[in-house]
């Protein structure tokens, strides 16, 4: 049984404690007027970041066209007054989002750990996996995290719609007024029904992790394996209603913040994210526990499935990243590649960066059979993957809520911080409640004889 | 003495690593095993080296990249600049995107086909070969071991007779073979 030891619980509380001091001098700092907020532009410009884009800007300066068609849309999203105060609205509008952003992207990081670990853990479930039930409590641990998440992506919703920011622009009726785009797709967004919708989401997946944690917990005290032939039944049903409410959270809670471009395979992408961070975090969280003297039956055969896995869904991110881009990218549709002209020009270096974490890293140093047994392989590796999708969210979000006032800077930190802070809190917390083993599961001698 | 052969045939693959690992306990040398199927954990048991076949299909791989890339360039942009969809038609990199399919197939296939030559090759296999499994059966449920010896095999017998056996023969070596 593993006990939550008084270290971890005060540093995940310092991280905290540190992160909501970050996020309220973000919130603090931002600007409440449109002659601030052009005052903090102009005194940033001495910004090293800042002067990188600038000179980048010069090397696509013969994609003119492009960058015509990208700098009317930015308007259009703005034009509701003249139309040189509504550029001025807009750059208050992206300083004031920006502690918001750094919040929310950190925020729905830190869910879509513990939601890529829930399908994780069903799919175990479904497919009665001999090798992983030595791994039921470490995963169930992880999803613990789930409902304090999602609740708190529920909140920053709840406050989005009721306007105390603009993270989601199609929620400001004087933008809605005049951008028939968005006109033609309010019935599906519009405030209360993106509400309902994400209640309905967190509602399912909570409930399920509830009674799959229940029968599970139960299976380890009974005779027969009733409980384990239920969580089966919950575990595949569960997977169906996923697939489908999170391929619609993906647009709701993220391609919503650019409301004019849609993807169809965008549910998929978000899914191969947070599925291939989730399984990164299982190995952490089991090579930590390993490192700690639990979990003593878990041998290098098991954290090797678990590096297999994180390099093929690297590789499967990867592939639908690409298969994204360049469908779009050769097209060439307006209303479609101003997407990919933002990222590519204004967040260069966080785009095409996360393709080296996210891709080449894992392809290169998972790629060897040995190197997936050896732990601190698995836990570098493992680092690079999660920060590369942290950025990969941050590049989901921050270009249709800040533009390029972006920056990896207090806010954004702390975010990171904070919610690092809440989830290991949490995990640890959960994982002390239960014994670590799952002794009652059918599977269990096979998953610890288990042998690559 | 001439050297003879001893064929032990077993039916289950369990009985057949349980046997492999006895033998090879009391210091016989294994010579070969035929299996119908590949025996999980037998090459561990036979005490084999791993395979260096990964790292040349690794090689193979780069191969195909390299190739890849060359012959995109050759064709798209070097030979005969093409024009599709209004893309830049002088410049490799910035039509890469669109290549890339290409690029990920051919390192496939070479990776692929010059791994399994390679094992072909190395395994001394090729189209018409005859068979070199001692009874057909080897295709179909039954596990053979074989151990070539040359004292009267009385102490080697004894030490397959103790595994879980289905049958042991004794082939003397015809020398013209």
């Amino acid at each position: 049984m593993y006990k939550f030891t008084k270290n971890i619980k005060i540093f995940s509380l310092t991280l905290i404690f540190l992160g909501a001091l970050g996020l309220g001098y973000g919130f603090y700092s931002a600007p409440s007027s449109v002659e601030e907020a052009k005052e903090m532009v102009s005194n940033s410009h001495g910004d090293s970041h800042e002067e990188e884009f600038l000179s980048h800007d010069e090397d696509k300066n013969k994609d003119s066209h492009e960058k015509e068609v990208a700098h009317s849309n930015s308007t259009e999203l703005g034009s509701h007054s003249s139309p040189d105060s509504s550029h001025d609205k807009h750059l208050l509008n992206q300083l004031q989002n920006r502690p918001w952003a750094a919040l929310y992207v950190a925020a729905l990081f830190f869910m879509m750990l513990s939601l890529g670990t829930l399908a994780f853990y069903a799919i175990q479930r479904a497919s009665q996996a001999g090798w992983s039930p030595i791994l039921f409590r470490v995963m169930e641990g992880i999803t613990a995290y789930l409902l304090p998440g999602t609740l708190i992506i529920l909140i920053i919703l709840i406050l989005s719609s009721m306007h105390l920011n603009h993270l989601f622009v199609w929620m400001d009726p004087e933008v809605v007024e005049h951008d028939k785009i968005i006109q033609a797709k309010s019935g599906y967004l519009n405030s209360p029904f993106l509400i309902a919708r994400a209640i309905f989401y967190i509602l399912g997946w909570n409930l399920y992790r509830y009674y799959s944690r229940k029968l599970s917990l139960a299976q380890d005290n009974s005779n027969d394996i009733s409980n384990h032939k239920k969580n089966f039944q919950i575990s595949a049903g569960f997977l169906a209603f996923f697939i489908v409410t999170e391929s619609m959270m993906s647009w709701d809670w993220i391609m919503s913040v650019d409301p004019h471009w849609f993807s169809t395979l965008f549910g998929w992408y978000v899914f191969a994210s947070m599925f291939v961070s989730g399984i990164t975090v299982i190995a952490l969280v089991t090579i930590y526990l390993k490192s700690k003297g639990y979990l003593e039956k878990v041998n290098h055969n098991h954290i090797h499935d678990l590096g297999k896995f994180m390099f093929g869904v690297s590789i499967f991110w990867a592939y639908l990243w690409f298969s994204q881009f360049m469908l779009i990218w050769y097209a060439n549709i307006p209303e479609e590649v101003t997407y990919f002209i933002t990222r590519i020009e204004d967040y260069n270096l966080p785009f095409f960066g996360m393709i080296a974490l996210n891709l080449i890293f894992p392809f290169l140093l998972l790629m060897n059979s040995d190197y997936k047994r050896v732990n601190w392989f698995i836990v570098m590796t493992g680092i690079i993957i999660l920060i590369g999708h942290y950025i990969d969210v941050f590049n989901m979000i921050m270009p249709g809520t800040v533009g390029d006032q972006w920056f990896i800077g207090i806010p954004e930190i702390s975010g990171i911080l904070f919610f690092s802070g809440l989830f290991i809190y949490v995990v640890f917390n959960s994982l002390s409640k239960v014994p670590l083993e799952p002794s009652g599961d059918p599977l269990i001698k096979e998953s610890e004889k288990f042998e690559y | 003495m001439s050297e003879k052969i001893l064929h032990a045939v077993y039916d289950d693959d369990d009985k057949l690593i349980e046997a492999v690992k006895e033998i090879r306990a009391s210091n016989y040398k294994i010579d070969e095993v035929y299996t119908p199927f590949p025996v999980h954990g037998l090459d561990k048991a036979l005490g084999l080296e791993p395979t260096r076949l990964a790292i040349l299909s690794f090689i193979y791989g780069c191969i195909g990249f390299g190739f890849a890339i060359f012959m995109m360039n050759y064709i798209m942009i070097a030979d005969w600049p093409q024009n599709i969809g209004g893309k830049p038609s002088f410049s490799f990199l910035e039509n890469m995107p669109s290549f890339v399919p290409i690029i990920f197939e051919l390192t496939v296939f070479f990776a692929a086909h010059l791994m399994v030559i390679t094992f072909y090759l190395r395994s001394k296999l090729w189209p018409f070969k005859d068979a070199e499994n001692p009874i057909p059966e080897t295709t179909d449920d039954k596990f053979l071991i074989e151990i070539k010896f040359h004292d009267d095999g009385k102490d080697l017998k004894a030490v397959v007779e103790k595994t879980d056996v289905l049958e042991i023969r004794v082939i003397e070596n015809k020398d013209s073979k």
